[in-house]
C-alpha cells in the first residue's frame, strides 16, 4: 500500500467538514457549536496543506499559517461572547437565544 | 369723467365694501357698523348710477382677458347703454332701500350674523351690477353665477332652519339646470362665431353674416339659462321656496333684481333672438303660460310671501311673453316698474310679518287699523301690480299686453288677459283677509319703525311718481288697440269685485265655489302645485340619489374592495414570511447550508 494520494486528503477534509457542520447544526450548547466551527475551519486547513503538498506550491502553507492564529482569535472572541451571554441570560442553550424572532 | 368711468365706480363701491367686510372680521362682527359701511357704499353707488343714467353718456370700455395667438379670446369691461344705465339705477336703488330696511327688520339678529348678511348683500350688489354692465356673454355668465351664489347664500341665511337650507339647495340645483344650457349655448355660439362680445355678435346679426346653422338650438340653450334664473315654467319651482330667506332678500333678489336677470339677458340678446322667430314664439308661449300657471297657484296660497312669489313668477312670465312677442322694450319697461312696486309689496309684507310674527294670512286680519303705514303702501303696491291707472304698473302692463297683441300672439294674449284678472283677484284676496276682516284679539302688532317705513314710503312715492310721469309724457310706442286699456282695467275691476264678493261681503263662500266642477279640479291641482314639485322630488330621488347610491356602492365595494384586498394579502404574506425569522442562528445556518448545497447541485449538474 503506497502513500495516500490527494484524493484521500480531500475525502478526509470533506468528512471533517461534514462532521463540523453536523455539530454546528445539531448542537444545542453554544460551546459545541463553536467546536463544530473549529472542525470546519480545520477541514479547510487540511485542504490547503494537501493542495500545497501535491502542487508543490508554498502559498497554501502560508495561508494555513495565517488561518491558525485567526482561528484562535476567533475562538477567543467567540468564548468571550458566550461568557457575556451566559452572564446576561444564565444560559448558553442556542434554542433559548431567540431574541431576534420575527 | 366718461360714463364708463362712472359705471366702473358704481361697480367698484359695493365690491370694495364686500372685500373690506370679508377681510376684516372684527368689523364684520360689529353687525350694524358693517351694515352702515355697506349702505354708504351702495348709496354712493346709487348717486353714481344716477349720474350715468341722467348724464346720457353711453359707451363701452373693455380690456383683454384671456390672451392667445391672434388676439385675446375674451375681454372684460363695462357696457353702458340705455338698458344697463336703467338697470344700474334700479339695482342700486332697491339695494340701498333694502339694506336700510334690513337694519330694522333684522334687529333681532346677532351682530356676527348681521355682518355676514351685509357682506353677502355687498357681494350681491357687485355681482348684479357686473351682470348688467357685461359687454360679453362670458362675463355675463360669470356674474350670472355669482348672483346665483349670493341667492343661495341669502336664501340659506338662517341655515340652522332645515327648510331654509333645503330651499337654498333647491334654488341652486334648479337654476344650475338652466345655467348648464346657458353655458353650453354660449360656448357653442363662440365655437361658430369666435366671439363672446355682444357688439361683434350684433354686428354679425345686422349684416346677416352670423352662421345660421344650429343657431336655433344655441338660442334655445341660452334661453334655458333665463328659464332657470327667471323662474319660467317648468323651472319655476325654486322661487316660492326661496321665500325661506329673510323678507328683504326676497324683495331685492327674488322680486326686483336677480330673477329679472333672465329677462334682462333675453332683452340684451334680442338682436340674436330675432334671427330665430321660432325660439321667440317659444319664449312668448312659455312666458304667458308661466304667468297663468303661477297666478292660479297664487289664488290658493295662504302664505303672504308665497303669494307674492307666485305673483313675481307670473309677472316674469309677462315680461318674457312681451320679449317673445318682439316687444322687448315693453318687457323691460315692465321689469323696471315691477322691480319698484314688487319690492314695495315685499317690504310691506315684511313689515307685516315683522309685526305679527307669522306668514299665514289666515292668522292675520284687521291689520289695516293696527298697521296703517304698511297697509297703505301694500294697497298702493297692489294697485300698481293689478294695473290701475295712473300707477306705474298700469303703463307697463298695458305696454306688454299691447306688444303681445301687436305680435299677433292671440293665445298668449288671452292667457295674459286671464292672468290680469287672476292677479287682481289674488292680491285683493290677501288684502281683504290680512288687512280687513276680523282682527285676532290676542295680537297687538306695532307699525313699522322709521328705518322700515322710510324705504316703504320712498318706493310707494316712486310707484306713484313713475306713473304720473307717464300720464304727462305718454308711455312708449306700444299703445295697442283702443279697447285695450278699458279691457285691462275691466279685468282688474272684475278680479277686485270677485275678491270683494268672496272675502269681504261673504256673498260667495270660497269653499263652496271651490267645489263646483271645473274649479274643484283646478283647486286641487293648484294646491298641489300641479305635481311639479313632487315630480322633481321623485326624479331627484330616483335619478340623482339612485345614481349616487350606485356610485357609493362602486366606491364601497369595488374601489375600496380592491384596496382592502391588496392590503389584506400584504398582511397575510408578511405574516407567512415572518415565521421564517425564528431568531435561532442555527436555523439560518440550515438555510445557508441548504442554499450552498443547491448552488453546488446547480453548478455540478444543471449548469453544464
Amino acid at each position: 500500500m503506497g502513500a495516500p494520494g490527494l484524493h484521500a486528503y480531500l475525502v478526509l477534509a470533506a468528512l471533517v467538514f461534514a462532521i463540523g457542520l453536523f455539530g454546528v447544526l445539531t448542537r444545542r450548547n453554544a460551546i459545541g457549536i463553536l467546536l463544530g466551527i473549529e472542525l470546519m475551519l480545520n477541514a479547510v486547513n487540511i485542504n490547503l496543506v494537501a493542495f500545497a503538498r501535491f502542487n508543490a506550491d508554498l502559498v497554501g502553507l502560508v495561508f494555513t499559517l495565517f488561518t491558525i492564529p485567526i482561528t484562535v482569535a476567533e475562538v477567543g472572541v467567540g468564548l468571550a461572547i458566550i461568557i457575556a451571554i451566559f452572564r446576561a441570560r444564565k444560559t448558553i442553550e442556542a434554542d433559548h437565544l431567540n431574541l431576534l424572532r420575527g | 369723467m366718461s360714463a364708463t368711468d362712472h359705471a366702473l365706480h358704481v361697480l367698484a363701491l359695493p365690491f370694495a365694501a364686500f372685500v373690506i367686510l370679508a377681510v376684516l372680521p372684527w368689523l364684520r362682527r360689529k353687525g350694524r357698523a358693517a351694515g352702515w359701511l355697506s349702505i354708504i357704499a351702495v348709496a354712493v353707488a346709487l348717486y353714481r348710477a344716477l349720474t350715468v343714467w341722467a348724464g346720457g353718456g353711453r359707451g363701452e370700455a373693455t380690456w383683454a382677458w384671456i390672451p392667445a395667438d391672434g388676439g385675446p379670446i375674451a375681454t372684460v369691461g363695462v357696457l353702458v347703454d340705455e338698458l344697463s344705465a336703467a338697470m344700474l339705477v334700479l339695482v342700486t336703488l332697491v339695494s340701498l332701500l333694502v339694506q336700510i330696511y334690513s337694519l330694522s327688520y333684522l334687529d333681532r339678529e346677532t351682530p356676527p350674523a348681521l355682518g355676514r348678511y351685509y357682506t353677502y348683500q355687498s357681494l350681491f350688489a357687485f355681482s348684479m351690477l357686473g351682470l348688467v354692465l357685461s359687454p360679453s356673454f362670458l362675463q355675463m355668465f360669470i356674474f350670472w353665477e355669482l348672483v346665483g351664489l349670493c341667492s343661495y347664500l341669502l336664501i340659506g341665511y338662517w341655515y340652522d332652519r332645515p327648510s331654509a337650507a333645503r330651499a337654498a339647495v333647491k334654488a341652486f340645483w334648479i337654476t344650475k339646470l338652466g345655467d348648464l344650457g346657458f353655458v353650453v349655448g354660449i360656448v357653442m355660439l363662440w365655437a361658430s362665431t369666435g366671439t363672446f362680445e355682444f357688439g361683434a355678435l350684433f354686428r354679425m346679426a345686422a349684416e346677416r353674416t352670423l352662421p345660421a346653422a344650429g343657431l336655433g338650438l344655441i338660442m334655445v340653450l341660452i334661453y334655458l339659462g333665463a328659464v332657470g334664473k327667471s323662474a319660467q315654467f317648468p323651472l319655476h319651482v325654486w322661487l316660492p321656496d326661496a321665500m325661506e330667506g329673510p323678507t328683504p332678500v326676497s324683495a331685492l333678489i327674488h322680486a326686483a333684481t336677480m330673477v329679472t336677470a333672465g329677462v334682462f339677458m333675453v332683452t340684451r340678446a334680442m338682436p340674436l333672438f330675432r334671427l330665430v322667430p321660432d325660439v321667440l314664439a317659444l319664449i312668448g308661449w312659455v312666458g304667458a303660460f308661466t304667468a297663468l300657471l303661477a297666478a292660479t297657484m297664487a289664488c290658493v296660497e295662504g302664505d303672504i310671501k308665497r303669494v307674492l312669489a307666485y305673483s313675481t313668477v307670473s309677472q316674469l312670465g309677462y315680461m318674457m311673453a312681451a320679449a317673445g312677442a318682439g316687444a322687448a322694450d315693453a318687457g323691460f319697461f315692465h321689469l323696471l316698474t315691477h322691480g319698484v312696486f314688487k319690492a314695495l309689496l315685499f317690504l310691506a309684507a315684511g313689515a307685516v310679518i315683522h309685526a305679527v310674527g307669522t306668514n299665514d294670512i289666515f292668522r292675520m286680519g284687521g291689520l289695516f287699523r293696527a298697521l296703517p303705514q304698511a297697509g297703505v303702501v301694500f294697497i298702493v303696491g297692489t294697485l300698481a301690480l293689478t294695473g290701475v291707472p295712473p300707477l306705474a304698473g298700469f303703463f307697463s302692463k298695458e305696454a306688454v299686453l299691447a306688444g303681445v297683441w301687436e305680435g299677433r300672439m292671440t293665445g298668449p294674449f288671452l292667457m295674459l288677459a286671464l292672468t290680469a284678472f287672476l292677479t287682481a283677484f289674488y292680491m285683493f284676496r290677501v288684502i281683504f283677509i290680512a288687512f280687513f276682516g276680523r282682527a285676532h284679539a290676542e295680537s297687538h302688532p306695532h307699525d313699522a319703525p322709521p328705518l322700515m317705513a322710510g324705504p316703504l314710503w320712498v318706493l310707494a312715492g316712486l310707484t306713484v311718481a313713475i306713473g304720473l310721469r307717464f300720464v304727462v309724457a305718454g308711455a312708449g310706442e306700444h299703445h295697442g288697440p283702443g279697447w285695450l286699456a278699458p279691457l285691462s282695467i275691466g279685468l282688474a275691476l272684475a278680479g277686485f269685485l270677485l275678491a270683494t264678493a268672496m272675502y269681504q261681503r261673504r256673498l260667495l263662500e270660497p269653499a263652496r265655489l271651490a267645489a263646483v266642477f271645473p274649479l274643484n279640479v283646478l283647486d286641487v291641482m293648484a294646491r298641489h302645485r300641479y305635481g311639479l314639485d313632487a315630480l322633481y322630488a321623485g326624479l331627484y330621488r330616483a335619478l340623482i340619489l339612485g345614481f349616487s347610491r350606485l356610485i357609493g356602492w362602486i366606491d364601497r365595494y369595488l374601489v375600496d374592495g380592491l384596496v382592502n384586498f391588496g392590503s389584506a394579502w400584504t398582511l397575510r404574506a408578511g405574516d407567512l414570511l415572518r415565521r421564517i425569522q425564528s431568531g435561532r442562528a442555527q436555523d439560518y445556518v440550515y438555510g445557508v447550508a441548504f442554499g450552498v448545497l443547491l448552488l453546488f447541485v446547480w453548478a455540478q449538474w444543471v449548469r453544464r
